[in-house]
Formats: structure tokens, C-alpha cells, sequence
């Protein structure tokens, strides 16, 4: 930032007003709003977050010192344990199945055929919708004894399924709901990636012989891959901060069979005013998803087509 | 009726009629005109022009305290600010603004099975009784012995301060299809243990027809055990020792017959219904009967939402091996502690839980008044959408209510831990087993709660 000497030579002499105040070494005011911003709403809160995770602290009660006794807490706590297992499970699912049904979408969609635009405007419709309503025409859709899913299941001959109102289906069916609402958001991420595409490689391709699959295979995939990986950081990250969609529909339950790490931490901070206690469930979930964003930025950046 | 009267009145029978009314008059008149008079001279102007904040809890009771308001600011110029918030917000609303010590409202509704001993632990509310005793603020016709025991008892902290005035009572009851009971020539059951014969001869799968119906989701599946534990006499714990009976025989007992009915006799999904699957259940005539509180009965008889209007058996709970109770829930007003406006607030408590408002309360069928004197009103009853055998039920309930929740302040972990072990029963675990496991983490909680 020091001027070459070249420069300071060249330069006209500098008048005494301009002198008295030296514009050049103020520009931190400009950035003094958002630096405000951020502290107090970011670093502020999380450093507060930090601090309560080490304290006993109820609402309505006092605040007594633990050090890291809540994070001992956590690790023998079996429900904690558990919701930890159920996030990951629903994320996983949540994730790998929007991302392979939004390829196809985004492939489909990318060639020219009739009714192209009314046909995609319909299928990205259900990303427009806000998470509760969908949640709660869901819900009812579920009713095991009046829901419209078993009238349809009946009509084809299938016997009817308990949904969110058994243990064994209720990740599966709400990984239904979450497929069905966001797989429209990585298919437009990738139909940009599709659009963008250089069209030289295929023109080669074709004149060296290679069928459709080939050219999906070799050249399609790895030009894609840095816009599934975009696509991946974004749903990883939303599948695993889901919170809406589950309380309304099952709350955690039946049981805790869909206690997700959000859920329980609601319980802890929200039913029970632990707030000692959830601020070190924030403070671990925090690190998850910073360490898996981290892992995934780094497997992106991997895949730029330029390296 | 008629003709019986006319043709029955002589001369004779209308001059000693006439002469009973004067002696009468004559003896009664003092206290009736003294009655009048203090009434009358009752101050409710005492403070005209202040304006006060009430946080009430999302419900149809809550939309009559709203639609009184206005006769409220007539009657003692003072303006009411108030709002209606979903009962779980309410409820963490209540515990973060009272724990500052400056909440923003002057009169607040508490679900007292919940927030009883928290909002006296916590300081959160005034102790009402020198207010009631304190004739200058308080109207001659108020009636403290109005109200209900069981809404007493519930109002009413151990050392006797008395920290809200009740409002609203809840009694869990069973609601029965009687065209299917008649149609299957079954009786209501006699007892809890009779009520799995029943479910069992009214259960028809095979039509989408099924015995019984009750909460199964976690938390708000309590009040369904609890209700069969009441039947061998016991609370979940002790109010007088604290001791817990949530793994002893008779928990287990309840719990088996809580698996039982919800397992063997239920629809299918059972184990994530709350009050509303349920109701929905029942409304649509797919389920014979149904355990719940008296307070869901308004959409039942509502032909626009039911299937079963004009069938629905309102009975009792049936008796238990030991006991006969119901359990019972309430909630209700009190005045902020912090609040600088107490009398404007305890005159809004007094005239929204007052006669006429707990009789509105009845007509509406917006849920059961925690006064007595509603159910003898014959305006109420007869302008009601329900039939005698609704009151009859409300009236024989309030004579048997017992808690429903146990009176502590970690009511909600209460909930979440036995909520989850009694759902896990309905997936195949003991219930032994469970309840000791959930006994085990739940006493240290408690402990604690007792301590801090």
C-alpha cells in the first residue's frame, strides 16, 4: 500500500488542508458499520454461545461454572447419541437423493422438447413453498386412516403404510417430504452448470464415435461435477439444519425415533431452559457443520475444471 | 302444563300465594336490597383510564375474554391491550419474560398443570388473598366458594397462597359412539379393566372400524396413563410426600393397559397421535371411543366437521381397581408481580371470571367454567348445543377430579421421558422395564428441581 518513490515524485505537492486531514488513513470509518454488524450479531452471540456451554445455567436459576462438564454430559447422554445418528441417517438421505433425481431432472430439462417451460416452472414449484404449510398439507396427507396417500396406495392394490406413525418408516417418509420439496433447487443449480457447458468436447466426441452414455460418462459428469458439488455444500448443510419440516410433522417422535440433533436441542433449550446445556449441543453441531462444509470446499475445489 | 296451571288455581290458592310472597318480602327484602346496595356502591371506576397488557393462550375461551372487553372498558374505563399466543410460545414466553423481571403484562393466563409451581417458585405472580380480603377492590359478589374444588385445588399452592383465580377445568372422559354400542348391543364400561372387553367387542378393522382411541405421541400421551393410574388411587407422585408411584405395580398395571389399548384395539399410527388425530378419528366415525379431555367436544357436534353429531356418549371415566377419579387440568389468571397496575388488573381478573363470563363460557361449549354455579343456570344448559348426558358428565367429573400432572416444576421433562418410555411400549418394550428406566433418569432431574 506505500507509494513507490516514482510516484511520490510525480505527485503534486499535497495542500495543508489536505494534509490536516488525511483521507487515505480513515477509510476504516466506512467499514466500521459492518464490522459492528458482524460482532454484535455474529461473533458476539457465538462467543456468548461458548460461554454458556460451560455453565449450568437454567432459566429462572442460577449460573453455576461446569468447565466441560456439559460436554461430558453429552457424550453419556443416550438420546443425544442417538439424535446425532438419526441426523446423520436423515442427512445422508435427505442429500444423496435430491442430488441424483435433480441430475436427471436438470438433464431432462436441459434438451429442447414441447411444453419445456410450463413442464419445469411445475417442477420447481414446490421450492416456492413455504416449509410449515408444506409440512402440514403433508401431515394430513399422512393420516394413516383418512390420508389421500393410503386412498392411493388402496387403488393400485398396495396395502396401506403408517408413514410418520411408525418408527421404522418415519426418516424414510420425511426424507420423502424433503426430497419432494428441495430436489428442485439442485436441479436449477445444474441446469446453470448444463448451460454453461462448452459444446466443443461432444462435437469431438461424436466425431470419435461415442454413444450418449460415453459422453454423459467422460464429459458430461466431470464438467458437471463442481456444480453437484455446489449442489452438495447447500443441501448438506440445509438437510442437516432441518428443523421445520420435522417438528410439525412428527415432532421427534414417534418416540424418538425422528429426534433429530435440531429437535433435541429445541427440547434442551426451549421445553427444558437448559440453556448451558443446548448452547454445548450448538457448540458441537456447529463443528459438525463447519468440519463437513470444510471437507466438501476442499473436495469442490478438487473439482474445478481448471485444475 | 298449562292447563294443569290454570285449572289448579283458585281464589283461594293466588290469596295464599299473595300472602306468602308478603312475608317473605318482607323478611328477605333487607338482605336483597343490602345485597343491591353493596353492589351498587362497589367501586369499578376505581382505575378508570389506565390501560393494561394481557397475555392470554391461543383458544376459544381466550376469543370470549376478547369479545368481553368492551363491556369491561365500559363498565370500569379501563383500556385492556391483549394478545392471544399458541400455547407452547405462551408458555416460553411467560418463562423468559417473568424470569427478567419485567415481563410486559399485567395479567397473564397460566396453565396451572404445568406453571403452578413454577410461576410461585419463580415469584412470578401475586398472591391473590389480600386482594380478595380487601373489600375495597374487591366486588361483594365476587363468590370465592363459587368455585369448583377441583379448580381450587389446582389455583391453591401448598402453603395455601392462592396465585390465580381459576378459569377454565379440564376433566378427561371417554367418548363413546353410541350407534355402535347400540348396534353391537354393548353397555359402557363398567370399569377400566372392562373398557379392553369393550374396545375388543366394537373392534372391526376389516370396515376401518376400531374400539378405542388415545394419545400415543410422546408428552401428550401422560395424561392417558395417568388417568388409569389414578384408577388404583395413585398420582404419579406423591403430592404429599413427593414420592414417585411411576414404577411400582401400579404404574406398571396403568402402563400395561395403556399398551393394550393402543397397541390391540387402535388405529393404525396410534403411536404419533396427539388429541387432534384422535378427535379426527372419532369425528369421522372410525374409532368407538375415545379418552380425552371434555374440552375437544365443541367439533364433534358441529355437523359441518362430524360424521358422529347427535351420537356421541359423553361418560365418565370409568372406575379403577382402587379409585374412581378423572383426571383433571385447569388454567388460570393472575396478576404479574411486577405489574404497577394491580387493581385495574385484579378488577379485569374478577370481571372475566365472573358469573356471566363462566356461564358464556358453557353456552359457547368452549370448555367446562371452573365456577359451579354456571352448571345451574338453565340458560346454559338449554341454549347448548349438547345434550343433558354433556353436563351430567361435566358435573360428575368435577366431583371425582383428581390432577392429571403432578404438581412440579419440571412438568415438561416429566412428559418428555415417561411420554417417550410408554410410546416405546407400543413398539414391543416391557413396560416394567421402561418405566425403571425412565424412573431412573427422572428422579435426578427432579432432585435437582427441588434444590435449585
Amino acid at each position: 500500500m506505500t507509494e513507490s518513490p516514482a510516484l511520490a515524485a510525480s505527485a503534486p505537492p499535497r495542500s495543508a488542508a489536505h494534509k490536516k486531514y488525511d483521507f487515505s488513513r480513515k477509510y476504516w470509518v466506512f467499514a466500521l458499520p459492518a464490522v459492528i454488524v458482524v460482532l454484535s450479531v455474529i461473533v458476539f452471540p457465538w462467543l456468548f454461545t461458548v460461554f454458556m456451554s460451560v455453565h449450568d445455567w437454567k432459566i429462572g436459576g442460577g449460573m453455576d461454572f461446569v468447565g466441560l462438564g456439559n460436554f461430558r454430559t453429552l457424550v453419556f447422554d443416550d438420546r443425544f447419541r442417538e439424535s446425532l445418528l438419526i441426523t446423520f441417517y436423515f442427512t445422508v438421505l435427505a442429500v444423496v437423493i435430491p442430488i441424483v433425481l435433480g441430475t436427471l431432472a436438470a438433464l431432462v430439462f436441459h434438451r429442447e422438447f414441447p411444453f419445456r417451460g410450463i413442464l419445469r416452472t411445475i417442477f420447481v414449484m414446490p421450492m416456492m413453498a413455504t416449509p410449515v404449510a408444506v409440512a402440514l398439507v403433508w401431515k394430513m396427507m399422512f393420516h394413516p386412516q383418512l390420508g389421500v396417500l393410503n386412498y392411493l396406495l388402496s387403488l393400485f392394490g398396495i396395502p396401506p403404510s403408517e408413514w410418520v406413525f411408525s418408527t421404522s418408516t418415519v426418516i424414510p417418509t420425511l426424507v420423502m417430504v424433503e426430497v419432494w420439496h428441495w430436489t428442485p433447487l439442485v436441479m436449477l443449480i445444474l441446469l446453470g452448470g448444463l448451460a454453461g457447458m462448452p459444446t466443443e468436447p461432444y462435437e469431438s466426441a461424436k466425431i470419435d464415435g461415442a454413444n450418449s452414455w460415453q459422453m454423459f460418462r467422460f464429459i458430461t459428469l466431470p464438467l458437471l461435477w463442481p456444480y453437484i458439488m455446489i449442489a452438495l455444500v447447500i443441501r448438506t448443510i440445509d438437510a442437516l439444519k432441518v428443523f421445520d419440516i420435522i417438528f410439525v410433522i412428527s415432532e421427534g417422535g414417534p418416540g424418538t425415533a425422528s429426534e433429530t440433533l435440531n429437535i433435541f436441542l429445541y427440547l434442551q433449550a426451549f421445553q427444558f431452559y437448559k440453556l448451558g446445556y443446548s448452547s454445548a449441543v450448538v457448540v458441537i453441531f456447529f463443528t459438525i457443520i463447519v468440519a463437513l462444509s470444510l471437507i466438501l470446499l476442499y473436495v469442490r475445489q478438487k473439482t474445478k475444471w481448471n485444475s | 302444563m298449562t292447563d294443569k296451571f290454570t285449572s289448579d288455581v283458585t281464589r283461594r290458592h293466588l290469596l295464599k300465594t299473595g300472602a306468602s310472597l308478603g312475608v317473605l318480602g318482607a323478611v328477605g327484602a333487607p338482605a336483597i336490597i343490602s345485597a343491591a346496595n353493596a353492589q351498587s356502591s362497589f367501586n369499578w371506576k376505581q382505575a378508570a383510564g389506565q390501560q393494561i397488557d394481557v397475555m392470554l393462550v391461543k383458544n376459544p375461551r381466550s376469543d370470549l375474554l376478547q369479545a368481553a372487553e368492551k363491556e369491561f372498558t365500559e363498565l370500569t374505563g379501563i383500556k385492556v391491550s391483549s394478545e392471544q399466543i399458541p400455547e407452547q410460545q405462551q408458555r416460553q414466553k411467560a418463562m423468559i419474560e417473568f424470569s427478567s423481571g419485567r415481563p410486559t403484562f399485567d395479567v397473564t393466563m397460566l396453565a396451572l398443570h404445568v406453571q403452578k409451581r413454577l410461576a410461585y417458585k419463580g415469584k412470578w405472580v401475586e398472591d391473590l388473598r389480600p386482594f380478595i380480603d380487601n373489600p375495597a377492590i374487591t366486588n361483594p359478589n365476587f363468590d370465592l366458594a363459587d368455585f369448583s374444588a377441583a379448580g381450587m385445588n389446582f389455583a391453591r399452592q401448598a402453603d395455601g397462597a392462592l396465585t390465580t383465580i381459576p378459569h377454565f377445568v379440564d376433566f378427561w372422559m371417554l367418548y363413546y359412539n353410541k350407534e355402535m354400542f347400540d348396534k353391537k348391543g354393548v353397555a359402557y364400561p363398567t370399569s377400566m379393566e372392562n373398557i379392553v372387553k369393550v374396545a375388543q367387542q366394537l373392534n372391526d378393522p376389516a370396515n376401518g372400524i376400531y374400539g378405542f382411541v388415545s394419545r400415543g405421541l410422546k408428552n401428550a400421551n401422560i395424561p392417558v396413563w395417568t388417568s388409569w393410574l389414578l384408577g388404583q388411587g395413585l398420582e404419579t407422585i406423591d403430592p404429599a410426600t413427593g414420592k414417585l408411584n411411576t414404577d411400582g405395580e401400579a404404574a406398571i398395571w396403568a402402563a400395561t393397559l395403556y399398551r393394550d389399548l393402543n397397541k390391540n384395539y387402535a388405529p393404525p399410527g396410534t403411536i404419533g397421535f396427539n388429541w387432534n388425530e384422535c378427535q379426527t378419528s372419532f369425528m369421522q366415525g372410525r374409532a368407538a371411543m375415545w379418552l380425552d379431555g371434555i374440552g375437544f367436544a365443541t367439533p364433534l357436534e358441529d355437523p359441518t366437521k362430524s360424521k358422529v353429531v347427535g351420537k356421541v356418549g359423553y361418560g365418565v371415566t370409568p372406575p379403577g381397581p382402587k379409585a374412581h377419579h378423572s383426571a383433571t387440568f385447569a388454567d388460570g389468571m393472575g396478576i404479574s408481580r411486577a405489574s404497577t397496575k394491580k387493581t385495574a388488573a385484579w378488577l379485569y381478573i374478577q370481571f372475566m371470571t365472573g358469573k356471566k363470563e363462566q356461564i358464556a363460557m358453557l353456552k359457547a361449549g368452549a370448555g367446562c367454567p371452573a365456577r359451579m354455579s354456571a352448571f345451574a343456570d338453565p340458560e346454559a344448559t338449554k341454549s347448548s348445543t349438547f345434550s343433558k348426558q354433556y353436563f351430567d358428565c361435566l358435573q360428575a367429573s368435577a366431583k371425582i377430579g383428581r390432577p392429571g400432572l403432578p404438581q412440579i416444576i419440571p412438568v415438561t421433562e416429566f412428559r418428555d421421558i415417561f411420554g417417550v418410555a410408554l410410546t416405546n411400549t407400543l413398539s414391543g418394550a416391557d413396560p416394567a422395564a421402561e418405566l425403571k428406566k425412565a424412573t431412573e433418569t427422572f428422579k435426578p432431574v427432579l432432585e435437582k428441581s427441588e434444590q435449585g
